[in-house]
């Protein structure tokens, strides 16, 4: 592995090695890009990851403080933890369920489709979908998707035959094992998934794509990447031109160090990117960097999410197969009859034991509470994911009370539900009842909205700089060498769960960076 | 079986505030894998008598009848080693104890129920609350209880063990499943 001097100026410095940040220091790298990669986590492997729950939460999960507020679920149900996301090398791909749906042509255009919405901040992408479909195809082989380019899907599971039984009940057309992340045969030196269930804990099969072993490795075989394990970006500074020229970061034993750059990439998932900018003020730039719009942190996005619960008078097993191994789309669509605009997916879902009664459930303790796990090996589970519509004071701001470890405010998150939220969470209960329903279900749960796995459009693109945070190519409208990198730079967050959007995004912004490296422009 | 569960007494009390003491079940998971027909916790923070009312409000927040007793003590113990590593945390737990009032181990679950919720939006019962969840249903004796099989990958996975034998519904057909990947 090459070391690039603290003082060399001429490398690209990426913040952050899942999805995105790991996908563009590939891409970078092989093109012959000198990269600097810093991760805040550890190294895991395929070797060292724990299957012992509660063991693997704390190995790859964010546990940083962080303090939160608003109406939704979350800040009452999960006070401590507002989202589930990873602090590892490969970041929060290493405990994805790897479900990869594309954004739809139109929810590019949520302005435009939904019209304007009272309490919202929406805005259009300023990509069409036709330039990004060229960059999901790349992504989706690069990925070994299911069920497009000609891989087989994933065999159904105990779980998803409960799902499949109730969704045709109810007329569904379009249900399957789903455009998954996930191998169903041996693909580009990976393993074929053996049906674990343990995707969240890290798969030891690697059939699942991570940035840990696929693009990672890649970029360090180029020769090309100082990957920096254990260091947590603090600042970013500037020059008296405005231009981003180093990170601040503390490094594994904690000391401070400061790293030179021509050019800086943020993709610390949306929490912490955003809690960077703000984190990286100045005298030029009192209220963050790149936020001359006010918009860094602003219309935090998470998906519209809860469980349901089917209990049935015999086994299920759900916890054998592959988690999320199952979809129904039909409701992926903008029908504002239902009450309420844009669309949700229904996901195949089940939870371990603890973490079904830890996150599964609503809170609860006695008879009632023990009786829903006596029926644990009988239950069945799916999961929303529908898109929320962005509000401007849905937003990620710096703690006035929580510090960090390095004496550094935490991020606060404040979220309140919109009405659209809730008509959309209520519809998507009420068909998975249904679906429960049709099968004869002995007994339904809804259960929480958990901490959130999708955490978006924090530093969103806009075609209008007083919108958001960057260009379409992810170049913050106002800084030219510094680009967000990550979910944080989703115009809007549609029904897809956000990785394979993410991906196809740093692969745009790659050939984009290299090219303006190539030209000087930058 | 959990490392914390020793079904021999003989070194318990010799650094020990407290013990706690039962018999297995005959016929339970524990059953199959203990070594002998008691068991022991011991503890070092806390008395036996705080123990046996933090393990019967283990069981009055997460009652399953036929669940063994052993595995309720999983969660004192962890109760325990908490205490021991942290004075505040200590006093916390002796005085909620203590708030539950007398022979709360001995009441009928009636009366514990109607304590607890006395005391539901303690901080005292919250944090017990949700260590019992985090160990009762993490240990393998509860496990084998829900019948839970848990990790898989030293197994094979479930692909040839049994993740589709589910037989009461209609299979689904082809082109919305997939081939199994191997012969």
């Amino acid at each position: 592995m090459p070391h690039i001097d603290l003082k060399n100026d001429s490398a690209v410095v990426i913040i952050g090695s899942g999805a995105g940040g790991g996908t563009l220091a590939h891409e970078l790298t092989r093109r012959g890009i000198k990269v600097v990669l810093l991760e805040a986590g550890k190294r895991q492997s395929l070797e060292t990851f724990s299957q012992v729950p509660g063991e693997a939460f704390q190995q790859l999960t964010w546990l940083d403080p962080r303090t939160q507020s608003g109406s939704w679920g979350v800040a009452r149900d999960f006070p401590t933890l507002p989202a589930w996301h990873c602090k590892t090398v490969g970041g929060t791909t290493v405990h994805w369920t790897a479900s990869t749906p594309r954004l739809q042509s139109w929810e590019l255009r949520p302005k435009t489709t939904y019209g304007s919405i009272a309490g919202t901040s929406l805005i259009d992408w300023p990509i069409p979908y036709e330039e990004l479909e060229a960059y999901y195809e790349i992504a989706e082989r690069r990925l070994g998707v299911t069920r497009r380019n000609g891989v087989p899907g994933l065999p159904a599971s105990n779980n998803f035959k409960v799902m499949y039984a109730g969704a045709k009940k109810l007329g569904y057309q379009q249900v399957h094992t789903g455009h998954l992340a996930i191998n169903s045969r041996a693909f580009d030196g990976r393993g074929y998934c053996i049906q674990q269930g343990f995707c969240v804990q890290g798969c030891k099969m690697g059939a699942k794509w991570s940035t840990l072993y696929t693009e990672i490795p890649r970029a360090e075989a180029t020769g090309n990447l100082d990957l920096r394990i254990e260091c947590t970006a603090t600042r970013i500074e500037h020059g008296a031109d405005a231009s981003a020229n180093a990170v601040i970061y503390r490094d594994s034993r904690g000391q401070e160090q400061r790293q030179k750059a021509r050019l800086i990439c943020v993709a610390g998932n949306a929490i912490e990117t955003a809690r960077l900018l703000l984190l990286s003020n100045s005298s030029k730039f009192p209220h963050g960097l790149a936020n001359s719009s006010g918009q860094v942190g602003r219309n935090y996005c998470h998906h519209i999410t809860g469980f349901v619960w089917g209990f049935f008078a015999k086994p299920v097993f759900s916890w054998r197969g592959a988690t999320i191994a199952g979809i129904v789309e039909d409701e992926a669509i903008n029908r504002p009859s239902r009450g309420f605009v844009g669309g949700y997916r229904m996901e195949l879902v089940t939870l371990d034991l603890p973490t079904f009664p830890l996150v599964g459930l609503p809170y609860g303790w006695g008879r009632d509470f023990a009786s829903i796990i006596d029926n644990y090996r009988n239950m069945s589970g799916m999961f929303i994911n529908g898109e929320d519509l962005p509000r401007a004071d849905n937003c990620i701001t710096l703690s006035a009370t929580v510090k960090d470890a390095f004496g550094l405010p935490v991020a606060h998150v404040h979220v309140d539900d919109h009405a659209n939220d809730q008509a959309m969470r209520k519809h998507a209960q009420g068909q998975m009842t249904k679906m429960f329903e049709a099968i004869d279900a002995r007994r339904i749960v809804v259960g929480p909205v958990p901490p959130a796995t999708h955490n978006m459009c924090t530093a969103r693109m806009s075609a209008d700089p007083r919108d958001g945070v960057t260009n379409a190519r992810g170049q913050t409208h106002h800084i030219k060498n510094l680009f967000i990198s990550d979910g944080s730079a989703l115009s809007t967050p549609g029904a897809a769960n956000p990785t394979l959007t993410i991906v196809a995004l740093a692969l745009r912004q790659a050939e984009f960076i290299s090219q303006q490296m190539k030209a000087h422009n930058i | 079986m959990d490392q914390t569960i020793s079904p021999s007494r003989r070194d318990l009390l010799k650094n020990g505030t407290g013990v706690l003491t039962g018999l297995v079940i005959a016929g339970s998971p524990l059953a199959l894998i203990a070594r002998g027909s008691v068991w022991a916790v011991d503890l070092t923070a806390l008395t036996s008598s705080e123990g046996a009312a933090l393990m019967a409000m283990a069981r009055t927040i997460c009652p399953h009848d036929n669940l063994d007793d052993a595995a309720y003590a999983l969660v004192v113990q962890a109760v325990d080693r908490d205490s021991s590593k942290d004075p505040r945390n200590h006093r916390l737990i002796k005085e909620g104890v203590a708030s539950l009032g007398a022979s709360f181990a001995t009441s009928s679950e009636n009366d514990r129920v109607a304590r607890l919720k006395k005391v539901e939006s303690s901080e005292f019962f919250q944090q017990t609350r949700l260590k019992t969840i985090q160990v009762l249903y993490a240990s393998s004796l509860a496990y084998a209880y829900f019948g839970y099989e848990g990790e898989a990958f030293s197994k094979g996975g479930y692909l040839l063990r049994g993740f589709n034998d589910l037989r009461w519904l209609p299979e689904v057909p082809p082109e919305d499943s997939g081939p199994m990947p191997i012969g």
